[in-house]
Order: structure tokens, then sequence, then C-alpha cells
């Protein structure tokens, strides 16, 4: 703190050796600062309206008329018309989207949590022979091209007659979800402090009663960071479901997505598209705006090794 | 206790391990077998036949274009990505006037930047695929409808439908999306680095050009050379696949021209039902990834700065 209070502006006695372009030093950096200030500020919102914009656009062309969407792209809807929402909502099927992909994601990410956290309790807490080779066989699962393992495992799910079901669906969701989760959650485990596990284990409770009602609750913000990662994967997947899931009742969200724009713009139902689209978007946006901090946290921890 | 201790060890570990073996390690492991079959995914009949899947492969025009797409794309989208992040988060961490004192603040409204930039991270690649997709559509998309409002018509172009132009647009379509997380992610490396840093350089009359390439980055290289590999796996996989499935015509554009080698993995087992050479493909997309992974490792290895 001590440095701080010195404002860095009023220069320390310099040698005069120092720098070249020392001369030049107060007026210069005044002028540079402006100029550099105008240009970061133009350049950061020129990317937020990059950003923006297509968003809003979509919002906006929800309501709008397929003759105003073609030929007016930018124009305001002349009224708001729901019926494009409505539309979307039960004839293209919207619904079931929705409600499947609601089941499979809500089944594997408690899966997903639950498998996950056992194993990567049992790798960070205890010593057996074989442990870093399990460890080692999980965390290998990160690095290794998905779409390899997916023309085999079309196979695995035919012959267990796993094709096409919610249930073939979550297993699989939950097992391409089990590296990362075990990765976190294994040194998560090993940041938590031992002295409680054992006081329990003193009053005699066992090693899964411990775990369950000791070191899970104290788990709760690496099982919430690990579970808003795997919770927007799995709800945004769509290779493993392109795959494995073709029953045209069984659609998952993106699947469905994807067939309504190829419908849809068969029949030239842009409006209808758009509002579908925007009805997909609706709740990510709401649980990022909600859980803002806990997204981002959650999000990034994923990549910070 | 001892044999308790076991006990408990195996309980949680079978439901786990069995469900990881049974649908990743066993698929995978049997991927490296099929490649050397002539299995068409059909019939459960098929037979060893060496290497010929992987001459066939080294003669096939389709996978090099493939190959050579999934380069590209390695090779531009974690340069361009990471490059803007960069940029983006030093403004909004370090480029800010002075005031109040401190030596280094972000630029007003920084926080409100984080927010907006990071919320295509969470959108699904299927929603901004389509999004982008109509963006480009040549008669009534958002793109071509700006440029001839603002008299730029001539500048007009069928986007994704341009051999020349389709990959460059699925290309911009991943970078918009990434962008605004690693402005998020180096946003908290930068925050991690001591202000004595930046008050120093500044006595010394450095520049904030100067200070980036000088205290910044190599401060914050361990955080790149991650970000690196993980817009690598991106590239090469599931994002690049579901982005040009979804937006090129085909899918992968007028005369493979956006195909990717992911994609023409899935094509040649589900649609051309040739399994055992689909899997012969999906080998050469592995050695690509880790070579990849191998040469950003090697490359990025330098001495650890400890503060």
């Amino acid at each position: 703190m001590k440095v701080t209070e010195t404002p860095p502006a009023a220069p320390a006695p310099r040698s005069p050796v120092a720098k070249t372009d020392a001369p030049s030093g107060r007026p210069d950096k005044g002028t540079e600062g402006t100029v550099l200030n105008v240009f970061s500020h133009g350049m950061l919102i020129i990317w937020a309206v990059l950003v923006v914009m297509p968003l809003l656009w979509a919002v906006m062309s929800s309501f709008k008329t397929d003759d105003s969407i073609l030929s007016t792209p930018w124009a305001l809807p002349d009224k708001l018309h729901f019926e494009n929402w409505s539309r979307a909502w039960t004839q293209a099927h919207m619904s079931d989207y929705f409600l499947n992909t609601i089941l499979v994601v809500g089944g594997s990410l408690v899966g997903t949590l639950l498998l996950g956290s056992m194993a990567a309790y049992v790798l960070a807490r205890f010593d057996f022979p074989g442990n870093r080779f399990i460890y080692f066989l999980f965390i290998g699962g990160m690095s290794f091209p998905i779409i390899l393992a997916l023309v085999p495992l079309f196979f695995v799910m035919n012959n267990m007659g796993l094709l096409n079901s919610v249930h073939g669906l979550i297993l699989v969701y939950i097992a391409y979800s089990l590296p990362f989760t075990v990765f976190f959650l294994t040194s998560f485990f090993r940041t938590l402090p031992t002295s409680i596990a054992e006081a329990a284990m003193l009053d005699g409770a066992s090693h899964t009663r411990t775990f369950f009602q000791v070191m899970l609750p104290m788990a709760k913000p690496g099982l919430i960071s690990v579970g808003i990662f795997n919770f927007l994967g799995q709800w945004n997947q769509y290779m493993l479901p392109t795959v494995l899931n073709t029953e045209p009742d069984g659609k998952v969200l993106s699947q469905g997505l994807v067939e309504l724009a190829v419908s849809q713009g068969y029949k030239g139902d842009w409006s209808g598209l758009f509002a579908g689209l925007v009805m997909a978007m609706l709740p990510v946006l709401a649980a990022y705006v909600v859980f803002q901090r806990q997204v981002v946290a959650g999000l990034t921890a994923g990549a910070l090794k | 206790m001892q044999h308790g201790k076991y006990r408990f060890i195996a309980g949680f570990l079978v439901v786990p391990l069995a469900l990881y073996a049974v649908f990743v390690i066993w698929p995978f492991v049997q991927s490296i077998y099929y490649s050397f079959t002539d299995w068409t995914g059909l019939s459960p009949d098929f037979e060893m036949v060496g290497f010929d899947n992987y001459s066939k492969m080294l003669q096939d025009d389709i996978f090099w274009k493939s190959l050579q797409h999934s380069v590209l794309l390695v090779l531009l989208l974690p340069l361009v990505t990471l490059g803007l992040a960069l940029f983006f988060a030093f403004m909004l961490n370090v480029g800010g006037r002075r005031r109040k004192g401190a030596a280094v603040t972000g630029v007003r409204g920084s926080s409100f930047y984080k927010i907006a930039y990071f919320f295509p991270q969470v959108l699904s690649i299927v929603i901004v695929a389509l999004l982008f997709q109509f963006a480009f559509n040549p008669t009534s998309g958002m793109l071509n409808s700006t440029l001839k409002a603002i008299g730029a018509g001539s500048l007009q172009s069928d986007w994704l439908g341009d051999p020349d132009l389709a990959l460059y647009c699925v290309m911009v379509v991943l970078i918009w999306s990434t962008v605004g997380f690693f402005v998020v992610l180096f946003s908290a490396g930068m925050a991690s680095i001591p202000k004595d840093f930046y008050e120093a350089a500044l006595l010394d009359g450095a520049s904030r050009i100067t200070t980036f390439f000088r205290i910044t980055l190599p401060l914050l290289w361990d955080t790149v050379q991650s970000g690196w590999v993980y817009m690598g796996i991106l590239a090469l996989g599931v994002e690049a696949f579901t982005a040009v499935q979804v937006m090129t015509v085909g899918p992968g554009g007028p005369d493979y021209s956006t195909s990717v080698l992911p994609l023409y993995v899935y094509q040649t087992a589900f649609r051309d039902a040739q399994a055992g050479y689909a899997t012969t493909i999906g080998v050469g997309l592995l050695i690509v990834t880790m070579l990849f992974a191998a040469v950003v490792m090697r490359l990025g290895r330098r001495e650890r700065l400890e503060f």
C-alpha cells in the first residue's frame, strides 16, 4: 500500500542514462493516452455491438411477419406477432424438444455429479494400488477426439438396445462428462480439510456416511461450479444426440432446432424459426443473468489447470 | 477397518468406472481395431484388411481437403481469437485513463463489457450457427442488407455459397462465440499481476504497448498457452463439426470447401456406410490432435515466472 500513495506520475529522480525517449516524457504521454483511449473505447464498443446486434436482431425478427423479415430486415416489427411463438411452440414441436432436453439433462446432471464426486473423493483421499492409473485413465478422456469413439459407440449402444432412448442418452452423457468432473473434483476434495472427516469417523460414522453427510456438503462450491459447466455442456450437446438419438419424437433441443431450420426454411416460415431460436436462447440467457458470477467462475475453471 | 476401506473404495468406483469403460474407453480402443477392417457398419461381417484403409486415406482427395481445412482452423483460429481477447482484456484492465492515484485501471464500464462479451459462450453452438446462417443469407441476411444500406453494395456476396469464403465465414462464427470467454479468462489472470510491476514500468516511462509486451504477456503466458490448447481442441473437434454441419450446404460446403476432419469421419460412417474407413480417418484426426498439443507444449515452454 505504501507504494500506491506516491502518485506514479510524479517522476522519481531519473538517472540520466535511463531511457532515450525520456525527454519527451509527460506531454507526449498525455496525447498518447487520449488517442489510445479513443481508439480502445472505439474498439470495445464495436465488439460489444457486434456481440449484441445479432441477438437483438433475432429477438426482433421473431416478432415480425415473414414478409417484413425478408423485405426490411432492419425495420422494427409493425406489431408484436406472438403467433410466431405459439406456432413454434406447438406445431414445430419446440415443447417436445424442451421436455426431452430437460429429462435427459436433468438425469445426466444428477448422475454426473453423484458418480463424479464419488470417484473423485475416493481418488483424492484414499491410497490404494492403482489409484494413479485410474485417475489418469479418467483424465485422458479430456484430450482425445470424441468423434473417433462415436462410430463404435453407436454399435455398442445398438447391441445393448440403448439407441434412441432417454436412459441410453443419459448414461452416455454421464460417461463423457466424467473426465472433466473427476479431474475438477479430485483437486477440489484435496483442498478440503481432513480433520472434520476424521472427527466424524472417530464418532463412529462409516466411510459412506462420512462422505454423504460431511464431505459432500463441504464440497458444495465445487459441485456448483462443475455442475454449471456440465449443465451448459449437456444442454447444448449436439454431436452425441445426432448420432445416438435419431428418433423424431425423442429429439433434444439442439437437434430440434436444426430440424426446425430445415423444415421451416423449406416452408418459408422464417418468423417461426426465429421464434424457436429465441425460445431456445431464453433459458440460458436467464440462467446467465441470474447466476452470472457462478457461470463465469464455473466455465473459466475449466480452462485453468 | 482396513477391510471396510477397500470395500468402500471398490463400491464407490465400480459404477463410474464401468460406465466410463463401456461408453468411452472400450469404443475408443475398438475404433483403432476397426480402422484395420473393411467393416461397413451395416452387416456384422468384416475382415481384417491390414493397412488398406490407411493407404486409401492417403490417396483420398476429400481427406486431404478436410485435413487442410482442419489445420488452417487450428492455426488461424487460436491466433485471431486469443489476439483479440488479449487486446480487449488489456484495455479492460490496464488500458484506462489514470485516475484517483491508481497506477493502472481498466476503461470505464469494464464490468459491463465483460458481461456482454461472455454471453455468446453460454449459447449452444447450434443456435449461434443457425443465427449466422441467416446473417450470411445472400438475399435477406443481415450482412448483405447492411452492406447495401451503407452504400457498399458491391461488397455483397453469397457468403456461405462461395467456396473461397465459406470456411472463413465459419471461422468468424467460432471467433465470435469464443472471444468473450477468453476476455474474461485473461482479465482474471491480469487482475492477479501485482500492481507494483505496472507502477515501476510507468516510473521508467514505459508506454502501454511496451507494458503489454514486457509485463502482461510474459506473466500471462501459462494461461495463454492453455487457451491455445483449448482453442485447438475446439477447432479440431465438436465445435468445428457442429458449425460446419449446421451452417454450410451439403453439409461440407460447395465442393467440400468447408469440410473438416470430424465432419468427414461422421459422413463416411453414417452417410456412406464405411464404418471401418471412417475410424481410419478418425485415427488420422487423433494424430493431428496429438501433434498439435505436442507442438504447442514444445513452443510454449519457457521459464515460469514467479511473482
